[in-house]
């Protein structure tokens, strides 16, 4: 056994780290330490220069841009990422289709897309969930219909994440209505300039705009946009989707937040000391903690174990885990703003997503809007409960 | 023992059911909370008509003459249709202040303005800082004129005139009435997470009269008890309404060509978030009770407090979960109901300060006595 890392992997950390304060600017940091990034220029800059240093997509293939980094490294890097608030990088570009493209595109395709997709040039949304196809996503409807060289497609995607900035969807589209339905599902990359696509806003509970509905109605796409062979859709999001677990459990994400609710919780000050003296909230606190090293260590022992660059099961336990504790620390830090997590904007700026001009803090004026949208953790990138049935039938063999 | 609601406490939950069922649907609601008052005077009306306003206030002083049962029934119905019309915090909290110490013809002529839905007022009391139990009043009252800044005062945005917590030169907290327009007044509007409205008031040597004389601490902690009271039942109705929901999306919703009410995994929990619901019921029944008995106990309080936040969370966030996508929406209602559930909460204390509360006196009572 051996715990600590080796003098190596510290000072590949350090130059992370000394990468990640020194280049990526300070304000871009501290906005997404406040929850704040600007959309899309914050995601945009600090892409472009990890990708120079080739650092913003180290975990494709290293013919395609990638690293040949340990799985180690690539924990240390993530893990830094998070400690030094750097935004996450736009998952539906580095996390999803670019590594689809790598391992199932042609060599057009990897010439064409993969460059601009690593350097975020063109920004890619994801078409998969539809109103009647969520949990049960191979009972997707949309159809692309062949036509000489293009598809035809028809139909309805929803919650595409930030599809307003997007250049390009990636879709998953039903080529074969006549099988079973996994085997008549196809991957298709569609340009949103095409004529015949309509994106709607969808409002959150936080007043925040980041998903979209997409409406197709024929819309002509060329055949040459299709990834990998006819009907084999399947396969190519089932690839897609265990590469969107294995980031997911953002524990480095979490420490920053639970760091930041101490702080907070000393600073506040109560008629016997602070809300941290408080022992409802002290034990929530060290709770919490203890939860998060028993988090971080599983992954260690699961990056350790997946040497051979193949996908654990046991990652459906981290996105299971890391989404409860993501949500964890933002209700903690919405119950220490207490009170002063009610105003949020002033009268006039309903739809402002502003702050209010009053004596409560910015930080608790957004706790309760954060709480509230990271209720979603536990149900996108696979709910808990279909992570549940994951461990359920590939761990236990119930 | 009796737990049940007498006749008149039905008719008169059905009656305000029916004025804020036809009156709201998350659209109409959506609609009317975007406005910058937040709630709809039309339903005010209404309400003033059916006497829903004037209800805790005594006969003479123009009221109804009810009591906290009463008003928790009325809560609930508030709760279970999100009502944004400020009840509490325009009518009843500054109602029982100034009837717990204006002298009589100011008590009647206020308090007969409050029930006919003609004046609103706010409770104007917490300053930066402050979180339930303690408020420090800092604000000052030197020769009826006020000093100082007042926080987070519940719709005080639309208020005429406002109650203020304030000090005098003798350390006593004494409350005052202060006209919204009077000298060196500014109030600054703002909206919370749950459409709701509040406002901060700062005071420059701005007149007020006092009402009554002596230290009014107890009384504003009496007047916290009832609004607990009064808040823990408006969570029963969103939380309650809050599992409808969730139970009737489970049977309506299909995913792999079954609704979803067919998972076990999902059933099983609407099992435990209905057991969560009725604890809470239990614990606002008993707490209303103890307040028709007279007893303005601050631990019971606390006791049904913690269940009430407890289960409003537990009921609010399984209720977003279990629907999904919509139920992140604001299209849709459910998630609307968990943020005015979390408003509650960190409303006169959350789970954590009445645990805390209850914790550090816990040496000081025996739950049975044994032997
Ligand atoms: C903020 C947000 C962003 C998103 N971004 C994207 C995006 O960019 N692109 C995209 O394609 N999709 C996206 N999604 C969609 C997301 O993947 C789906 O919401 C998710 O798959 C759940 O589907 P659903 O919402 O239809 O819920 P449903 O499938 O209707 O599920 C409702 C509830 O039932 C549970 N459930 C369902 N089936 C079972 C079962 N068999 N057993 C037990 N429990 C079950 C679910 O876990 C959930 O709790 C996003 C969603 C959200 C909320």
């Amino acid at each position: 056994m051996q715990l600590r890392f080796t003098p190596e992997e510290e000072a590949f950390r350090t130059e992370l780290r000394e990468f990640f304060t020194t280049e990526i600017p300070e304000d871009i940091r501290r906005r997404n330490a406040e929850g704040k990034l600007k959309y899309p220029e914050d995601l945009v800059t600090t892409t472009q220069i990890l990708n120079r240093r080739g650092i913003a997509v180290p975990a494709w293939p290293v013919e395609a841009g990638g690293q040949d980094w340990t799985p180690v490294q690539h924990h240390i890097w993530r893990e830094e990422m998070a400690l030094n608030f750097v935004p996450d990088l736009l998952p539906f570009n580095a996390g999803m289709v670019g590594p689809v493209i790598a391992h199932f595109g042609n060599d057009e395709q990897k010439e064409k897309f993969l460059p601009v997709t690593a350097n975020l040039d063109l920004w890619w949304c994801q078409g998969f969930s539809e109103p009647e196809a969520g949990s049960d996503l191979a009972s997707l409807k949309t159809r692309a219909v062949r036509d000489g060289d293009h598809y035809v497609v028809n139909g309805q995607k929803t919650w595409t994440t930030l599809g307003q900035f997007a250049d390009w969807i990636f879709m998953l589209v039903r080529t074969d209505p006549d099988v079973k339905k996994q085997a008549g599902i196809s991957f298709l990359l569609i340009d949103l300039n095409t004529p015949g696509i309509e994106m709607r806003p969808i409002q959150l509970i936080d007043g925040s705009h980041e998903v979209n509905e997409v409406f197709f109605s024929d819309v002509r796409v060329p055949v040459e946009n299709l990834v990998g062979e006819e009907n084999q859709g399947w396969t190519i999001a089932k690839f897609l989707l265990g590469n969107e677990r294995s980031g997911i459990a953002r524990v480095g994400f979490t420490k920053t937040k639970l760091a930041r609710a101490k702080k907070l919780a000393a600073e506040i000050t109560t008629p016997t000391g602070t809300l941290l003296d408080d022992p409802a909230i002290a034990s929530r606190l060290a709770d919490l903690e203890n939860q998060l090293l028993a988090l971080e260590i599983t992954q260690l022992r699961v990056v350790a174990g997946s040497a051979n660059g193949k996908q654990n099961p046991a990652s459906s336990l981290l996105k299971l885990r890391g989404s409860q504790l993501q949500q964890d620390a933002m209700e903690l830090l919405a119950d220490i703003a207490g009170p002063d997590s009610l105003p949020v904007a002033g009268v006039d700026a309903a739809l402002a997503n502003g702050t209010a001009d009053v004596d409560s803090p910015v930080w608790a004026q957004l706790a309760v809007p954060d709480y509230l949208n990271y209720r979603k953790v536990t149900i996108y990138g696979g709910s808990s409960e279909v992570q549940r049935q994951i461990i359920d039938k590939a761990v236990l063999g119930l | 023992m009796e737990f049940d609601l007498s006749e008149e406490q039905v008719m008169l939950r059905d009656t305000v059911r029916s004025v804020l069922t036809s009156a709201y649907d998350v659209e109409r609601l959506r609609a009317v909370t975007d406005t910058d008052l937040g709630w709809s005077r039309e339903v005010w009306n209404s309400l003033a008509e059916i006497g829903i306003l004037g209800l805790v206030f005594s006969e003479d002083d123009g009221g109804m003459g009810a009591g906290h049962e009463e008003l928790s029934v009325v809560m609930e119905e508030f709760g279970a249709s999100l009502a944004p019309e400020p009840l509490l915090g325009s009518v009843v909290v500054p109602g029982l202040l100034v009837a717990a110490t204006a002298d009589d013809a100011t008590r009647a002529d206020i308090i007969g303005g409050l029930s006919s839905g003609e004046r609103l007022l706010a409770f104007a009391h917490t300053e930066a800082g402050d979180r339930w139990p303690h408020a420090a009043v800092a604000t000052t009252a030197t020769d009826g004129a006020l000093t100082g800044t007042k926080t987070l005062v519940d719709h005080g945005d639309c208020a005429d005139a406002f109650i203020v917590s304030a000090r005098d030169a003798d350390g006593a907290v004494g409350l005052y009435l202060v006209a919204a327009d009077a000298e060196g007044l500014v109030r600054t509007a703002y909206r919370t997470h749950d459409r709701r409205r509040g406002a901060q008031v700062s005071l420059a040597n701005t007149p007020g009269i006092r009402l009554g004389s002596g230290d009014a601490s107890q009384i504003i902690a009496d007047v916290e008890v009832s609004t607990q009271s009064a808040l823990c039942a408006e969570a029963v109705g969103a939380t309650t309404r809050t599992l409808e929901m969730t139970t009737g999306y489970l049977k309506s919703r299909k995913q792999f060509g079954v609704p979803l009410a067919t998972f076990q995994a999902l059933a099983h929990r609407a099992a435990d978030m209905f057991a969560s619901a009725e604890l809470a019921r239990s614990m606002s029944t008993y707490f209303t009770a103890s307040l028709a008995d007279g007893d303005y106990d601050p631990i019971i309080a606390s006791r049904a407090k913690l269940q009430v936040c407890r289960s409003a969370r537990h009921v609010g966030q399984e209720g977003v979960q279990m629907h999904g996508g919509i139920g992140m929406t604001a299209e849709y209602p459910v998630a609307h109901y968990v943020s005015r559930l979390t408003a509650i909460a960190h409303t006169l204390g959350d789970a954590d300060a009445h645990l805390a509360r209850l914790s550090g006196s816990i040496k000081d009572w025996d739950m049975v006595t044994v032997g």
